[in-house]
């Protein structure tokens, strides 16, 4: 068997991080498509959408992502494809984070003062033109650092679809260990990489939210 | 197409996933009691303690946070054992639930602390007592019924969170599907079933905590 | 010997100089009253005495033992004065009774059966013997702050330090927690307390101090502060003050 340095170890999780990276992506442009479509139904002023929004949150935020991808996985199988893991692991995960993100982002919209939509609506606004000039441009400032934080929980989220199959970080991980016999190297390797890139994502959203807070105590 | 659901092989498989749903509890019971109880710990060296000791604590609380748990449970299971510390699976699962929660529950309570009047740590001071008597005695309580709720939050997320520990072999909720699916080949069903299985321990889990915060906060207001 | 003596304490926070060299001693079973504007330095000098602030320079000593900053000394020396402040300060988590007992059961060392006795007089002393099992949020603010003088009491204190602790009351609130401490003064304590009630420092304490930018600018029994204000700084305050 070939000796494996440290340069090769590291250089093969480099390879598999470019999929982590793709992967949390187009989960995170994904789910945050379908979390607008969950935010409106949140918020939505017909009651049985609202229960229906609420319901989803409810499902996803109240069951393991590992149970999603597995559902995804073996549910998309129902319909008689055979299902590449990516495509498993990316649905699972666009409906996960959207769930998470239509819930951050319903509570920046109710944080928009009453008042709000009492002045607009007085102006004669209806609830679309409210929404789209007055609420949600104020509730987009409020919104941002969640929205940057829970990005880290997406690449975090990401590790977890290594269990079905699906080749990155996590999973090369696991091979070059089994190739190498050198676990607390590779996954401390693997660790240090992860929070390369999760950290900076955490510190923006920490930095964010301070400027957010100081202009705040402006008003 | 036409798919036949079959939930026939529930009966037989019951003790399985009874089994596995015990092993789960007992993970987040362990994970619950002594996370916290690091994160208290923790919480009160960032928001009060000794200077020199703050870096470390913060460098612990940034590393979970910022990688996956399903490394810290992997790192842990096959990695430490290489500088000879042998773990079972399930000694090394409870260690990562409980280091995993300790960093997060860390920064919740933290903000509990920091949330206390001055005024508070003046009269324990007027009264005599010292800074650590303080703390234990006039600012922990109030300061854990602020965050309950968020801290209630995160340790479902843990729970949640446990279904990896499969992949070390641990036999917990999801082990009990992932071996209930390989004999009956009804995959979807099965993880159906684990799936609301954990639904109904999530909103237990929340219902307990709720009640176990009833319990230890006598008042509403803090 | 003065009971509570200081000299010549300073005390700035950053470039601003607060207390400017104050010297008064007090004797056992004073009632001090120090008056004066905000920011003249009062409450400042009151924490001091009980080393929630550090001095700059200067001393301050409680029965001939100074005030140091070294921990262990600090408590000795806070066993021996309480504090009461205008905000109370109950602990929100504990009744009425768990308040009281608290300190003696965790830095006395009183066990607690005693330490449940000890409180149920010291509630019954402030006139709220029935309210041991009631949490802070369920009493009035007169009540808590009599609480809180029952609180101090119970540590036995050889003086009590009082901030302003009729100003976060409402007005109708006031006479019940001065009724307590002019029972306090009757019975011997010695009190030092910051206070805009100028008819209460007139009627009940031995000599009154009037502060003003950071200095004692004057000090004398409450006849001569109030009827013959020497300088022009206490006239107008008190002045201001009844015009109040």
């Amino acid at each position: 068997m070939a000796q494996f340095t440290v340069f090769d170890i590291l250089r093969n999780l480099l390879l598999a991080t470019q999929w982590t990276v793709v992967l949390s992506i187009v989960s995170f442009i994904g789910g945050g498509l379908v979390g607008m479509l969950v935010l409106f139904a949140r918020i939505s002023n017909r009651g049985w959408l609202r229960l229906l929004g609420r319901g989803y949150v409810e499902l996803f935020q109240g069951t393991p992502l590992l149970m999603q991808l597995f559902l995804a996985f073996f549910g998309l199988a129902l319909f008689g494809i055979s299902v590449p893991a990516w495509l498993a692991a990316g649905l699972a995960l666009i409906l996960w984070t959207a769930a998470f993100l239509g819930e951050i982002w319903r509570g920046c919209v109710q944080a928009v003062a009453k008042g709000q939509w009492e002045a607009s609506a007085s102006l004669g606004m209806g609830y679309f033109q409210q929404m789209q000039h007055v609420i949600l441009p104020q509730a987009l400032r409020v919104a941002i650092p969640p929205t940057v934080g829970f990005s880290v929980q997406v690449v975090k989220g990401t590790a977890l679809t290594s269990i079905i199959g699906f080749i990155e970080l996590t999973r090369a991980g696991t091979v070059v260990t089994n190739a190498t016999y050198q676990p607390f190297l590779v996954y401390g390797l693997v660790a240090l990489i992860y929070f390369c890139l999760c950290w900076p994502l955490s510190r923006a959203s920490q930095i964010l939210e301070r400027k957010l807070n100081v202009a705040h105590s402006h008003h | 197409m036409q798919y036949q659901w079959n939930f026939d092989w529930l009966a037989n498989y019951m003790p399985v996933f009874v089994n596995g749903v015990a092993i789960t509890i007992e993970l987040i019971l362990v994970g619950a009691v002594l996370g916290v109880c690091l994160g208290i710990v923790c919480a009160w060296v960032r928001a009060l303690g000794p200077v020199w000791l703050k870096p470390f604590v913060a460098a612990y609380v940034e590393l979970i946070r910022n990688t996956p748990f399903l490394i810290q449970l992997f790192f842990i299971f096959f990695g430490l054992p290489s500088l000879g510390m042998k773990l079972t699976a399930l000694q090394a699962a409870n260690i990562a639930m409980v280091v995993n929660l300790g960093a997060y529950s860390c920064e919740i309570i933290r903000a509990g602390i920091q949330a206390t009047p001055r005024g508070q740590f003046e009269a324990g001071a007027s009264l005599a007592m010292t800074p650590l008597q303080t703390f234990r005695h006039v600012v922990l309580v109030p300061a854990l019924q602020r965050i309950w709720p968020a801290l209630a939050s995160q340790i479902v997320i843990v729970m949640l969170g446990s279904s990896v520990v499969s992949q070390i072999a641990v036999e917990d909720l999801t082990f009990a599907s992932n071996f209930v699916q390989s004999r009956n080949f009804r995959a979807f069903e099965t993880y159906l079933v684990a799936t609301l299985t954990y639904l109904a321990l999530a909103i237990a889990l929340r219902k307990v905590l709720d009640g176990v915060g009833w319990v230890i906060f006598p008042r509403r207001k803090v | 010997m003065s009971l509570i003596a200081i000299t010549d304490v300073r005390k700035s926070f950053g470039s601003n100089e607060v207390l400017k060299g104050i010297d008064i001693d007090i004797a056992r079973g004073e009632v001090i009253a120090i008056i004066g504007k905000s920011g003249s330095g009062k409450s400042t000098l009151l924490r001091c005495i009980n080393g929630l602030e550090t001095i700059d320079s200067g001393s301050i000593s409680v029965e001939g033992a100074q005030l140091l900053t070294e921990a262990r000394a600090l408590r000795e020396l806070r066993l021996k004065v309480g504090m009461i402040f205008q905000q109370f300060n109950l602990f929100p988590h504990l009744t009425a009774g768990r308040n009281v007992m608290l300190s003696q059961m965790v830095v006395k060392k009183t066990p607690k059966d005693e330490a449940a006795e000890i409180a149920r007089n010291m509630l019954q002393r402030v006139g709220l013997g029935e309210k041991f099992d009631a949490y802070p949020d369920q009493l009035s603010g007169g009540q808590q702050q009599r609480v809180a003088i029952a609180r101090a009491l119970a540590m036995q204190p050889i003086a009590l330090l009082c901030d302003e602790i009729t100003s976060a009351l409402d007005p109708e609130l006031v006479a019940e927690v001065l009724a307590v401490v002019k029972e306090l003064a009757a019975e011997g304590m010695t009190l030092v307390m910051v206070t805009h009630e100028m008819r209460f420092a007139r009627d009940v304490c031995s000599r009154v101090v009037f502060m003003h930018q950071g200095r004692v600018h004057e000090i004398g029994p409450p006849e001569d502060v109030f009827t013959n204000p020497r300088t022009p700084e206490l006239q107008q305050f008190l002045g201001m003050s009844q015009a109040a």
